[in-house]
């Protein structure tokens, strides 16, 4: 509730809200409110200009783009909700680990993560790519690979702040379980940071996600995700520039709002982080 | 005593790059083993008679163990020779450097203009915290960062080449003839810039504000300096400090981030270069590119760290003093 009553104090912070919400609401609805079939072709409706039939005109195979962007949607939140969910359990996990463990391996793992992050993200991703294939799956589990050092980093410093703390102390000398501390005591503790850095990644994830597939190495089409729609659009931008408005309006409400709300949360539930991150 | 803080400080900073370069090319050679069935045969195409295929592995290298690449990786990048592409075996060191200055131009050009219109947002927002301008500063600040640059570029190129004809549409202009380079680098770099322009307007923005809530800064209002004077004179400087700190590490950032100008607006460069090889499928070009591009990266990262650690006086100080890092 406090985070709603900052968000919406904050400048576009009602935009943000309801760019999200928006964006959740059609992911889940998109079979019940798109007008055609995403893939459904017409060549004799194709680059058709917006209308009462085709709300936001149509591509160049005919297929509805309102239709396509409503489930480009669920591409986008889809990969970009896994693969948060993915680097975060990996990270959380491997940063957790590596506070807790001897010095030797708390280094490797650090140098891992060192050596990770010495890759631009988006090359590290066209590297990953260039390697696995393009393709939905391998999509979510490279680009977790980007994001599980800042998920870790986070988790490591975090624990390494709390690793000596009295109640920590106290659980060991009582004999609890080195698994037992950290899932009852070591994880709640250091959760909050890590949820809203989740929140602050979401619009970079769908950013990589969306650029990956322009770039025609992300997801493959005729799967509608919002980079491949805006390449369409860019092919034939010199007979129609529909498409490539809406995609790319697309992409712009949703990484506006999600990082509107990112930040909204960090300002709320840590101001601390503020500085950090 | 002191400079020993100071060499050892210096002394971790670049061996901690120099490991990370190392790593990355571990990753880099491990990452082509674990191409799902041979490289060679996915280069050639599964027709390739079993000697091709052969030969291709031993020309690039993959017959040798994963150490025994890596040396030899390093081997060749100390004598200038970062291996050759698969296709017309032109080497892939010169192929590098054509397209370095392309992404280089357009990388300090985006830099030099997220300045030129970061800075004076920052200041503006600054000398009227919470007012129009600078909640108009924070939201607009927020949008540049977060609107990927690929639909900046391609929505630059819709209304300024192809509705408004003003600028060209494709490739890095004319060789030799500045101007055209110019006109051709203008709709890229501002693609590029956007973002930092937000990123620099709110990071300078931050620091101005903590240094303006300064004890210094109530005693230099007490003597009735003016604001203006006082956010110009005595705020702006400390202040941008920590801005370069994140510029210097934003030009490698930009360097990898100019792949989809490159792509959009048909430029030669290094983005460009690598998108163009994975398609291909040449390795040895994806990966002496990314290990330039990583090279960069690192190296502009650490000349930013260490450039900030000797420029702001209170880290000198803080280095010289023996509480080093």
């Amino acid at each position: 509730m406090q985070a709603f009553i900052a968000l919406s104090r904050r400048p576009g912070g009602t935009f943000a809200m309801l760019a999200v919400t928006l964006l959740c609401l059609v992911a889940i609805a998109a079979p019940l409110i798109a007008p055609y079939a995403p893939n459904a072709i017409a060549p004799a409706n194709r680059l058709m200009e917006p209308s009462w039939q085709h709300l936001l005109g149509t591509d160049h195979l005919g297929r509805d783009i309102l239709s396509r962007l409503i489930y480009g949607a669920r591409v986008a939140l889809g990969i970009s909700l896994s693969v948060i969910a993915i680097s975060l359990s990996t990270g959380v996990a491997l940063g957790i680990a590596a506070a807790l463990s001897p010095r030797a391996i708390d280094l490797a793992v650090v140098g891992v993560f060192d050596i990770v992050t010495s890759f631009p993200s988006i090359i590290l991703a066209l590297a990953l790519v260039a390697v696995f294939g393009p393709g939905l799956g391998n999509v979510v589990l490279l680009v977790s690979i980007v994001f599980i050092p800042h998920f870790g980093r986070v988790a490591r410093a975090q624990t390494i702040a709390i690793r000596n703390s009295p109640f920590i102390e106290a659980e060991k000398v009582l004999g609890a379980e080195t698994w037992r501390v950290v899932l009852h005591h070591v994880t709640p503790n250091i959760i909050g940071p890590i949820f809203v850095l989740a929140c602050m990644d979401i619009p970079v994830v769908i950013t990589i996600e969306a650029g990956l597939s322009f770039l025609g190495l992300g997801v493959r089409p005729p799967l509608a995700s919002w980079g491949n729609l805006l390449n369409d659009g860019y092919t034939y931008l010199d007979q129609s520039v529909w498409l490539a408005t809406f995609s790319g309006l697309a992409l712009v409400l949703a990484t506006l709002g999600f990082a509107l709300l990112g930040e909204a949360l960090r300002d709320t539930l840590d101001p601390k982080l503020r500085k950090a991150l | 005593m002191r400079s020993a803080s100071l060499q050892i400080h210096l002394g971790f900073k670049l061996a901690t790059a120099a490991l990370a370069v190392a790593g990355s090319v571990v990753l880099l050679m491990a990452l082509t083993r674990l191409i799902p069935g041979d490289p060679a045969t996915v280069i050639l195409g599964s027709r390739a008679t079993p000697e091709a295929v052969a030969a291709l592995n031993a020309r690039i290298g993959l017959d040798k163990p994963l150490i025994e690449q890596v040396f030899s990786f390093f081997g060749k990048v100390a004598s200038g020779d970062l291996g050759e592409d698969v296709f017309n075996g032109r080497p892939v060191l010169s192929l590098v450097l054509n397209a370095l200055p392309n992404t280089a131009a357009v990388a300090v050009a985006a830099m030099l203009c997220a300045v030129a219109l970061g800075v004076p947002l920052a200041l503006f927002s600054a000398r009227w915290p919470g007012g129009k301008t600078d909640r108009m500063v924070a939201f607009l600040s927020v949008g540049f960062i977060s609107t990927p640059s690929f639909v900046v570029s391609v929505f630059l190129l819709m209304v300024f080449s192809v509705h408004l004809r003003w600028f060209p549409v494709l490739g890095a202009g004319e060789s030799g003839d500045l101007g055209d380079q110019l006109w051709h680098l203008v709709l890229p770099t501002a693609a590029l810039a956007a973002g930092w322009v937000g990123y620099i307007a709110r990071l300078l923005r931050s620091s101005l504000l903590e240094i303006l809530g300064e004890n210094h800064v109530r005693t230099l209002r007490a003597y009735g300096v003016s604001e203006t004077k006082i956010l110009m004179k005595y705020a702006l400087k400390p202040a941008i400090l920590p801005t370069l700190a994140v510029l210097g590490m934003g030009f490698g950032e930009l360097l990898g981030g100019a792949v989809f100008a490159e792509v959009i607006f048909n430029r030669p460069g290094l983005g460009s270069l690598i998108y163009d090889a994975i398609r291909t499928r040449n390795y040895p070009v994806v990966q002496g590119g990314v290990f330039v591009i990583v090279m960069l990266y690192v190296l502009t990262n650490l000349v930013a760290d260490l450039s900030q650690s000797l420029i702001d006086p209170r880290e000198r100080a803080r280095l010289t003093s023996g509480r080093g890092h």
